[in-house]
């Protein structure tokens, strides 16, 4: 063996074990995570926690009913605002402004708001919203997670619209099809799992989103189904349970972060098997 | 058709007079096309008559697809893209902008190179595009689709198996089912696309034949790189080089004694 391929060899290998190593580091900390989350979360899963309510500090037992059912309204809402106008924003983008040049403007702009920080949005949905409205409000939490979720479904309605080809678009047009009839008909029908996919993220996504709550929905220990008052919900639930020394709390806190990320696991999963089964044939 | 399949069509007794003004389907007149500011057709002048099947050979890039996607306005979907001059049909200009062109390409059926089913079941499919101009009861679109997939050859191959996603079929049955799709919708014209490239030569004889039965009822246009496909199939053929319309004639006027050496040198594989 000669040496250069000799010392090809031993950089191979050298990059290899390199890669492995990053990828074991990486999975490594997701699973602790998991792992340290089903330890201590699991203790405290009791049907209590989906039939009574957030407890006042001191007092034992309780469960999270109020923040459950807060979170699933807000993300309703949220996402129900969000969706439509994320798929109207990205079928403009993807069909019928494809070749405009001020596509590549509102993609940028929508890829700014996609990685703006959270928190950047709550307070922003608090100066337009809450403070006009003189209260926190579960309405403008809703809100705020809708601003979330539109450019999480814009990219991914304009990239999966993308992936249809246009052979198909030129086929549906050849038959006289009015272009409204060609996206919806067509190009959505291609692209349905990828598009479900994307809503499924954008929900997965703002599940857990404690930031724009904050400052919105704000949080509430009773019993509240009010979308004009305060409304409880998990992450900021949690947020507020961990941070106290009352151990029930902080039980609590730990049975809710288990619960949200089950529920964000297998919505990504859900997802991804969709996404999996895109593709024709 | 089998055994004339290598074989050139024998020379119709047609006289060489100019057609009667009532044949004329498509008429092509001074029409130039640009893509951004390159010229891709040169003032072409050149008709298409009523039931008879006329090709369009040439190397790549000659211009002879895009002269297709005029006839049916398919170049309005892009950008920058442009055509001068006219194209009558039924003496209808074509170009007009103010035309529907949705109607047009009602009337101007189109079948692609790749087969292009649509991501649906084979019956939706053909019964798609019919729900665009009518609405049918439910038998009679059963009779509609059936007509349909008879007409293109397909119905045996497909009868017991409707509901199956027109992806499933093999590529030359997803071709049919793309012709079948384009006639449901009672065209006058259909324009077919390098319709056998993507396709084995079974499937390639298949269309050809079905061609051959549909000029009876339309009048087509073929775009082929295959010369004895046009030498099989067409009535009259237009070579086309670089943008312009070299000769256009009697198919078998063409392959036997062109008037223009370019063609000649094409046709016997000279250059191309």
């Amino acid at each position: 063996m000669n040496s250069i391929y000799a010392s090809r060899r031993r950089s191979d290998k050298i990059i290899k074990v390199l890669c492995y190593a990053a990828a074991i580091f990486g999975v490594g900390w997701l699973c602790l995570i998991l792992y340290t989350l089903l330890v201590n979360g699991l203790v405290g899963l009791h049907p209590r926690i989906f039939t009574q309510m957030t407890p006042p500090p001191g007092v034992q037992d309780g469960g999270l009913l109020n923040a459950i059912v807060g979170s699933l309204i807000m993300t309703s809402i949220g996402v129900a605002i969000g969706t439509p106008l994320g798929l109207f924003a990205g079928t403009w983008l993807a069909e019928y402004g494809r070749y405009s040049k001020l596509t590549g403007v509102i993609r940028f702009v929508n890829d700014i708001l996609l990685s703006a920080p959270s928190i950047i949005i709550g307070l922003f949905v608090y100066g337009a919203i809450v403070v006009p409205m003189g209260g926190f409000s579960g309405i403008a939490g809703s809100i705020a997670l809708a601003v979330i979720v539109i450019p999480v479904v814009v990219r991914t309605t304009e990239d999966m619209l993308n992936l249809v080809p246009n052979h198909l678009r030129e086929a549906a047009s050849a038959l006289g099809m009015p272009r409204a009839y060609v996206i919806t008909k067509v190009s959505y029908s291609a692209a349905r799992a990828g598009l479900i996919t994307g809503v499924l993220l954008a929900t997965a996504r703002v599940a857990g989103e404690t930031a724009p709550l904050l400052f919105t929905a704000l949080s509430n220990q009773f019993w509240s189904v009010n979308l004009t008052s305060t409304m409880a919900n998990l992450p900021v639930t949690i947020n507020n349970f961990v941070n106290n020394p009352d151990p029930n709390w902080k039980q609590l806190a730990w049975t809710g972060a288990l619960l949200i990320t089950v529920t964000v696991l297998s919505l990504n999963i859900i997802a991804r098997t969709l996404g999996a089964e895109r593709k024709p044939k | 058709m089998s055994e004339s399949a290598t074989v050139l069509k024998p020379v119709e007794s047609q006289p060489a007079n100019r057609p009667s003004p009532s044949d004329i389907k498509l008429s092509i007149r001074n029409l130039n096309f640009y893509y951004g500011t390159t010229k891709a057709l040169k003032n072409i002048n050149l008709e298409l008559e009523t039931n008879k099947v006329t090709a369009f050979i040439g190397p790549s890039g000659c211009g002879k697809s895009t002269l297709l996607r005029i006839l049916n306005r398919m170049y309005d979907l892009y950008p920058n893209q442009r055509a001068e001059g006219e194209v009558l049909l039924d003496g209808q200009n074509v170009l007009d902008p103010k035309l529907d062109i949705n109607l047009l390409r009602a009337r101007v059926g189109m079948v692609f190179q790749k087969p292009t089913p649509f991501p649906m079941t084979i019956y939706d499919n053909i019964a798609f595009g019919i729900r665009l101009y009518e609405k049918l009861p439910k038998s009679e679109m059963d009779g509609r689709v059936e007509a349909a997939l008879r007409g293109a050859a397909l119905w045996e191959e497909v009868k017991n198996k409707l509901n199956a996603s027109g992806l499933s079929l093999s590529g030359g049955q997803q071709q049919r089912l793309c012709i079948a799709r384009t006639v449901a919708i009672r065209p006058e014209v259909i324009l077919f696309d390098e319709p056998c490239s993507a396709l084995d030569p079974i499937s390639t004889a298949k269309i050809e034949e079905l061609i051959d039965e549909l000029k009876t009822r339309y009048t087509i246009a073929i775009v082929t790189h295959n010369m004895q496909q046009a030498a099989r199939c067409s009535d009259k053929t237009a070579f086309m080089y670089l943008g312009d319309l070299i000769e256009f004639d009697q198919t078998s006027k063409i392959f036997m004694s062109p008037e223009q050496k370019q063609t000649q040198d094409y046709i016997t594989g000279r250059f191309g």
